[in-house]
Formats: C-alpha cells, sequence, structure tokens
C-alpha cells in the first residue's frame, strides 16, 4: 500500500490559500489532513465531487467505526511497523442482562484503571448479553448500565430484544450485536432506522462478505465484522483474520473495510476453560489486528498483561521512545541527596522516575543510550563511561552535591570499575530492578 | 438559525452537482416536462417523473449486487533456512531425538503457509542455583542443584530440548574452568536423549572460551551454541562450530543491520548456512516488547522477500519476561503473582510466536505447557468448531 502523499490531497484541495481552515496554506492542510490533525470540513470551500473524491482518498482502507464515543479500526497498514497502528484494539467486558450484580459488576468495569508510564490502562466499554431471552429484562440491563456511561454492545439475536433496546438507547450508538443469516433482514432494518453500526457474524468468509455486502447495501451506517472467535479453531480464526485484514489494506476489498470483532469471551464455550484460556485467546487476537475485543474477565493479573500488550502494540513507532539525557533532580534534592544513574529509554527513565518519585529526593543521570534499557545498551556497548562522566562534568554536578558517589543499576554492575576510572566518584552497584532503589538508598546510603 | 441545523438534503446536493455537470453541456433533451414561462420566470415541471421514481423505489428494493470474492494470495520468492539440532549415531552424534527448525515459506500461521517444522520450547536449566522468582522456584527446588534432574524435570513438563546455561564459568560467581562447563555438557548428553543448546554466564572474554570448550566434548552432536554477539570472540566460537558440528546463535539487540552484519561475518568465516539461528533480543512485554516485534516481523518479511543474509530461524529468550516487576513482584492490586507471572511468560512466548519464533528458550511449567497447546492448535485447522451464536446466552 502506497503511503498518502500531501501532493495528492493538495492536487483536490482549492489551492487559493484562502485561510478559513485555520492554516496559511492548502498545502499545509494537506499536511494536517493525512495526519489526521485537520478535518475535511475545516475547509469550507470544498464541495460536490471533488469534496468526495477527497473524502475517498482519506479515508484509511480500514474505515472508521464509533461505538458510543469510542473510535475502532481506521488502520491503514498490516503491519506496525509500515507506519503505526492508529486506534487501540477496545476491551468490552461481557455482562448478562439478568446477573444480580449487574450494577456492581459495571461499576467494576467502569472505574477499572492500572497507571503504566503515565498512562491509564483502563476497559473500553460493557457488552450486554441477553441471556435471559426476554426483551423487558434486557432493556432495564441496559438502562443500567447507560447510567455507567460507557461505550455499550448489544448481544442479542432477536430483533424484537434489539429493538426494545434501541428505543431506549440508540442515542448512545451501541453496537448491535449482531447480523447472522436468519436475522439479516430485520438487523439492518433496525441499524439503518437507529442509525447505529452493526455486527455481522460467520465462520465462513463468503458468507462474512456477502452478510457486510447486503447489509451496507440496505443502508446500515457502520459495520464491524466478526469471523468467529472459535477456540476450537484458533488457526482457522486466525487465517480469517488475517484474510479479512489484507482484503482490506492490499486489495482496498469494500466489503471487508471494516473494523474486526474477537470474542474471547467464546472460549468459555469450551469444558473446561476459563480466565486463563481465555486470556491466551485473548492474547493471541492482540497480535492480530483485532479492532475490538468482548472478554468475561475483569480478573487483574490476566487483565494486566492482556492491557500492557496493547498499550505497547499501538505505541507509535514513528516516535521513538526516548526521554533528553542530561541530569533531572526528583524531588528537592540538595547536597547530600543521592545521584542515580539509568538510561534514555523512555520505559527504563520513566520506571526510574515513578519509583522514586515522592519517596526520594535525588538527581537522576540519564546516559543517552541511544534509547536503549540498560541490559541491550551494555551488551551493545551504548553505555559508555566516557559519556556518564562528560554529563557530570556539564551539569556541575560535583558543585551541586559533596559525596561524589554514584548508584548505578544491578544490571549495569559490570561497568563499576570503568565508571570509577572515568568519573572519579566512587560506585555503588543498587538493586537489579528499580523497584528496590527506595529501599537500597534507606539501607546504603545514610550511614 | 445556527449552523448545524442548516442540513442542506443529499437530493439538493446531488440536483446541484448534476447542474454543475450540465455546465459544458450545449443541448439537453427533455422528455415528459413542461415550461412554462410566466413574468419571465421559467417553472419547469416533470409530474409524473417524480412519484413515478419514489412508487419503483418502494415496490422495488434495490438489488443488492455482491461483488465477486477473490481470496488474498501470500506468495513469497524465498524460504527461511531449515536447520537440523542434534544429531543421531550415524550421523556423528549421539542423539536418539533430533528435531529441525525453520523452513517456512510465509509469515507465520498464515492463511495457506504450512509451518514446515514446528517451533519447539527449550527447557532453561542452570549449572548453579540461580535467584529466581518464587512461582518458578517452587517447582524446581528439589533439583536446583543437579543440572541433569532439572533437565529431566523440564522435559518431563513438556519441553523438546534443554538449554544448560553455564553461569558458574564467571569469575564472579564459581569462576568454574571451561573444562569443568565441559564436563557438566558431557553428563548432560550421556543423560537426557535430546538436542541441547549450550549457554555461556553472559561474560564476555570467558564465554568463547567456555563455549569452544564445550563444542570439543559435544563433537557432532549439533548444539546450539549461545551465543554469538558482535562484541565478543565470535571468531572462535564460529570456528568450534565449524569444526565440530554445531550451530551458532547469534544475538544482536533489536537492529537488523546488526544481525545482518553478525550473519554476514559467521557465514564468511565458513560457517554453513543450515548452522545459524538468530536472536534479535526478546524485550519483555511492558518494556520494549514492540521493538521486538518490528524487528522480527521485518527480518522475517525480508527473509521471505528474498534477503538470504536474514533469512535463519529466529530463537526467543522468553524467560526474559520474568525480569518485568509486573511478573514477579507482590501486589494486592496486581492480583495473583502465582498466576500473573506465567502469564506474563505466556504472552510474551504468544507474541513472539505470532512474529516468527522457531524456538523458545522458557522457564515456567504453566508457560511451557500453554504455548504448546497454542503450538498445535495454530499447526492445523480442526474439522469440528464451537456452537458460536451460544457464548451470547451461556
Amino acid at each position: 500500500m502506497a503511503r498518502k502523499s500531501p501532493l495528492e490531497v493538495y492536487k483536490m484541495l482549492p489551492g487559493d490559500n484562502c485561510g478559513e481552515c485555520g492554516e496559511e496554506t492548502c498545502m499545509a492542510f494537506a499536511s494536517k489532513l493525512i495526519d489526521r490533525d485537520a478535518k475535511i470540513e475545516d475547509c469550507p470551500r470544498l464541495k460536490g465531487k471533488k469534496k468526495e473524491k477527497l473524502i475517498e482518498y482519506l479515508t484509511p482502507p480500514v474505515r472508521e467505526v464509533k461505538i458510543g464515543d469510542r473510535t475502532i479500526g481506521g488502520e491503514e497498514v498490516i503491519y506496525r511497523h509500515e507506519l503505526t497502528y492508529f486506534n487501540p484494539t477496545a476491551y468490552f467486558v461481557a455482562i448478562s442482562d439478568n446477573d444480580p450484580s449487574l450494577e456492581e459488576r459495571a461499576r467494576k468495569v467502569k472505574s477499572f484503571v492500572m497507571e503504566r508510564f503515565k498512562t491509564d490502562l483502563k476497559f473500553d466499554g460493557i457488552a450486554i448479553r441477553n441471556k435471559s431471552g426476554d426483551p423487558e429484562i434486557f432493556k432495564e440491563a441496559v438502562e443500567k448500565v447507560m447510567e455507567i456511561e460507557m461505550p455499550m454492545i448489544l448481544c442479542s439475536f432477536n430483533p424484537e430484544v434489539i429493538e426494545r433496546a434501541l428505543e431506549v438507547s440508540s442515542q448512545k450508538r451501541p453496537l448491535i450485536y449482531g447480523a447472522i443469516d436468519e436475522n439479516l433482514e430485520e438487523m439492518c432494518a433496525l441499524a439503518t432506522n437507529y442509525e447505529c453500526p452493526l455486527a455481522v457474524i460467520s465462520s465462513d468468509l463468503r458468507k462474512l462478505w456477502e452478510l457486510s455486502t447486503i447489509a451496507t447495501g440496505s443502508g446500515v451506517p457502520s459495520i464491524v465484522l466478526d469471523p468467529v472467535t472459535d477456540s476450537l479453531n484458533m488457526r482457522g480464526t486466525l487465517n480469517r483474520i488475517v484474510e479479512i485484514r489484507h482484503q482490506a489494506i492490499e486489495k482496498r476489498a469494500d466489503p471487508f473495510r471494516w473494523p474486526i470483532l474477537g470474542v474471547p469471551a467464546a472460549s468459555w464455550l469450551v469444558e473446561g476453560n476459563g480466565y486463563w484460556e481465555e486470556a491466551v485467546t485473548a492474547a493471541i487476537l492482540q497480535n492480530r489486528f483485532v479492532d475490538a475485543m468482548i472478554l468475561n474477565t475483569i480478573e487483574t493479573w490476566a487483565i494486566l498483561p492482556l492491557l500492557t500488550l496493547r498499550q505497547n502494540i499501538y505505541t507509535d513507532p514513528r516516535f521513538p521512545a526516548r526521554v533528553e539525557p542530561g541530569v533531572r533532580e526528583i524531588g528537592s534534592p540538595n547536597d547530600e541527596s543521592p545521584v542515580l544513574l539509568t538510561t534514555n529509554f523512555a520505559l527504563t527513565y520513566y520506571a526510574v522516575e515513578g519509583d522514586v518519585e515522592g519517596k526520594l529526593d535525588c538527581y537522576i543521570i540519564v546516559a543517552d543510550t541511544e534509547g536503549l534499557a540498560v541490559e541491550p545498551s551494555i551488551a551493545g556497548g551504548k553505555l559508555r563511561a566516557s559519556d556518564v562522566a562528560e554529563i557530570i562534568k556539564e551539569n556541575k554536578l560535583e558543585e551541586r552535591v559533596k559525596h561524589k558517589k554514584l548508584i548505578i543499576p544491578g544490571a549495569a554492575a559490570r561497568m563499576r570499575g570503568d565508571l570509577e576510572d572515568s568519573t572519579g566518584w566512587e560506585v555503588l552497584v543498587g538493586p537489579k530492578d528499580s523497584s528496590g532503589i527506595v529501599d537500597f538508598v534507606e539501607k546504603h546510603w545514610k550511614k | 438559525m445556527k449552523k448545524e441545523e442548516m442540513r442542506i438534503p443529499k437530493l439538493v446536493i446531488d440536483a446541484l452537482d448534476w447542474l454543475e455537470d450540465l455546465k459544458d453541456v450545449e443541448e439537453i433533451e427533455l422528455e415528459n416536462v413542461t415550461i412554462d414561462v410566466k413574468n419571465g420566470i421559467i417553472e419547469i415541471s416533470a409530474p409524473t417523473l417524480l412519484p413515478a421514481m419514489i412508487e419503483r423505489e418502494e415496490i422495488m428494493k434495490p438489488e443488492i449486487k455482491i461483488p465477486e470474492y477473490v481470496p488474498f494470495s501470500h506468495e513469497w520468492p524465498n524460504s527461511i533456512e531449515e536447520i537440523q539440532l542434534g544429531a543421531t549415531k550415524e550421523e556423528g552424534g549421539t542423539r536418539k531425538k533430533i528435531f529441525r527448525i525453520g523452513g517456512e515459506t510465509g509469515m507465520p500461521f498464515y492463511p495457506g503457509s504450512e509451518m514446515k517444522n514446528r517451533p519447539l520450547v527449550t527447557f532453561d536449566v542452570f549449572d548453579m542455583p540461580p535467584p529466581l522468582p518464587k512461582a518458578i522456584r517452587e517447582h524446581f527446588e528439589d533439583v536446583m542443584e543437579d543440572p541433569v534432574a532439572w533437565a529431566r524435570r523440564g522435559l518431563e513438563l513438556g519441553a523438546n530440548l534443554v538449554t544448560i546455561h553455564l553461569v558458574s564459568t564467571d569469575p564472579r560467581t564459581m569462576n568454574r574452568a571451561p573444562e569443568e562447563a565441559a564436563e557438566t555438557v558431557r553428563e548432560l548428553l550421556d543423560n537426557i536423549d535430546v538436542p541441547i543448546v549450550i549457554g555461556g554466564s553472559g561474560n564476555p572474554e570467558k564465554d568463547p572460551l567456555v563455549l569452544e570448550a564445550c563444542a570439543r566434548t559435544a563433537k557432532g552432536e549439533r548444539c546450539i551454541l549461545a551465543s554469538a554477539t558482535l562484541d565478543i570472540d565470535y571468531e572462535r566460537i564460529a570456528k568450534a562450530a565449524i569444526e565440530n558440528n554445531h550451530v551458532v546463535l547469534a544475538w544482536t539487540s533489536i537492529d537488523i543491520n546488526q544481525q545482518k552484519e553478525l550473519n554476514r561475518k559467521l557465514l564468511n568465516l565458513g560457517l554453513r548456512r543450515d548452522q545459524l539461528v538468530m536472536d534479535p533480543t526478546t524485550a519483555v512485554l511492558g518494556y520494549g516488547i514492540e521493538y521486538t516485534i518490528s524487528v522480527m516481523q521485518r527480518m522475517r518479511l525480508e527473509g521471505l522477500r528474498g534477503d538470504k543474509e536474514i533469512s535463519f530461524p529466529m530463537s526467543s529468550g522468553t524467560t526474559n519476561a520474568w525480569g518485568a516487576r509486573e511478573a514477579w513482584m507482590k501486589r494486592e492490586d496486581w492480583g495473583d503473582r502465582m498466576l500473573r507471572g506465567p502469564l506474563w511468560e505466556t504472552i510474551t512466548g504468544i507474541t513472539m510466536l505470532l512474529c516468527g519464533v522457531d524456538l523458545f528458550m522458557m522457564l515456567h511449567p504453566r508457560s511451557v505447557q500453554t504455548l504448546q497447546n497454542v503450538i498445535d492448535q495454530l499447526s492445523k485447522i480442526a474439522e469440528k468448531g464451537v456452537e458460536y451464536e451460544n457464548w451470547v446466552t451461556m
């Protein structure tokens, strides 16, 4: 897939540099459009065929779909190194409509948060299952979940049940789950009339292709594809997902240019499966293009590695994760405060900073290791003793502290001699993991 | 009137576009249309046309045409090198079991791309008890002083191979001589019948000597010597592999150009193409695994596209996962660490598997077993699936 070019976009703009969009030139506006920092509507002079052509040009191969206020899809590449991925996989937690602790569970989903490197890891929404089979119970459950104010997926194959829920919730743009061969016509009519996105479901790709085509053809505004997460046939599941995404990105095959939904919650259909197997299924899908997922689990031990994996995969590779080398002051250090050494790989630095912040007044020397963590930078010779000496000199650290003692990461132990020679400082080998720094300082510093 | 309320119906926009298109047309023929001129104003009306169109749309639903579905074809000009691990008596070794890795003709577990050889797990064993997280230690506490017993336990638990890490050779630990390390290797080879990986201590000066001594002792066995890097005496390791028929693990730090350079240098020394496995470094889940994902995917893609300098099987130090604090640290708000730890290793392994890794160095029994299951599941399409729609009502 060729990368979009600002010049191509420019050709489709009026080209009179009127400035009404807020940019000085049409060319600047073109660049912003490509980076998704501006919208086509920002140009008031763009009309008719030209506008349609530009919309078509700028629409990503995988169209964006909004469930509630959460956008999914919008991807442009198969592999993240080819550009970046845009909208992180949305995690929906399944709740059954007749669960007596429905509200409690919904509140847990809403309030779940884990902080990693200044980012909150959270769930994105709730999928309400029509386990009761009853339209009224379902409607009431949906109303209760609406109070939590999270994006919703309405799960039932019975159009009556869905319609009853849409009457009270359609303004929240829930995803209708979903359309299968047997209810296609009714579900399409509901999605069209209530202007909500519709999930189409089939493990047969030709059938899925047909369902998607008929749905859009009958006026459904947006589609989500569920090619069936089959825990007894995970290879078949992956084959379908890979096929759909290649059709969308490499061939711009219209019926498959929609986000993909995975359902690890369905792994519970297999006797003996539980949270562990569900997490394993989710990890497989998280590595293969899936744009939204429905899970049962809210177990922290299972969800933490999954949301961490999502955070990693959706990190923009165009911006190297580095921080500025130099000296940082944490808290209000004085001339007796400890001096720590770490590297300028962002994740390493933030881990260290997070471990000392609020607990220790200190200085952190951030060495330029070209963005490598401690161990690889030592293996690759990127943590140089002479650089550390240079930073100490440049930042006048010898005037700022009285002690000339440097604490280095445990993983950098073999650098000790070199560092002592280059800096003339005494080097203390600290703990292997930065979570132990505060303890270490208490034991070894205040003598 | 507020701006949002001034919605122009699509029909009008279409009409305007239509008029725009008519701009350059010189003549239009109109049928069934009356034109009235009153007070200088032209009124055009087509009384029968519009209702007729609407009516027709109501009666006949528009026929939706299903476009032809043409499956995507993934084809690659090159394949990944196939490497034999272990050698039988006839081949000059003593292994009862041998394995092959690599040989892929497509991206991992993609449609139409069969995995020629099943990816394998090699179990980490150390020649002196290392500090290990509780979740792992509890499975091996009684065998950690005895590498042979530890190796057997690992194989019973589902691993295919064993890696012996000769950490006691490090001058900072016990500083054992290379010859002593070689004895440990011989003892292991005499007591288990699968191929082994021989790992050093990570000491850049000592490792080449240790690996050389072990390579001689294990002559003809096709062990993997782990590892050659650019900043140690890789020449000594490569020669030991060539002279004694072993495989070299070429280890670089998440850098495709560095990997190509090392591969090239090893091959130029006379190492055969079927004697090289790459370790591009497994950064841990949560601590840069995305770099490893991208570098491995690029390596595999370039290998399949035809770059012979990079078309080798890959190995992953999946055990690195335990370096993440989330894997081992006791914290109530992170949930049960006895499950969290092995899941951290498992998910690191799954991620690497889907990037094309052929050989996994692993530690926790549950992680090993789960990854083996995943490999089996992904290796073939099952005949019978689940009753999927039931998940909504189960």
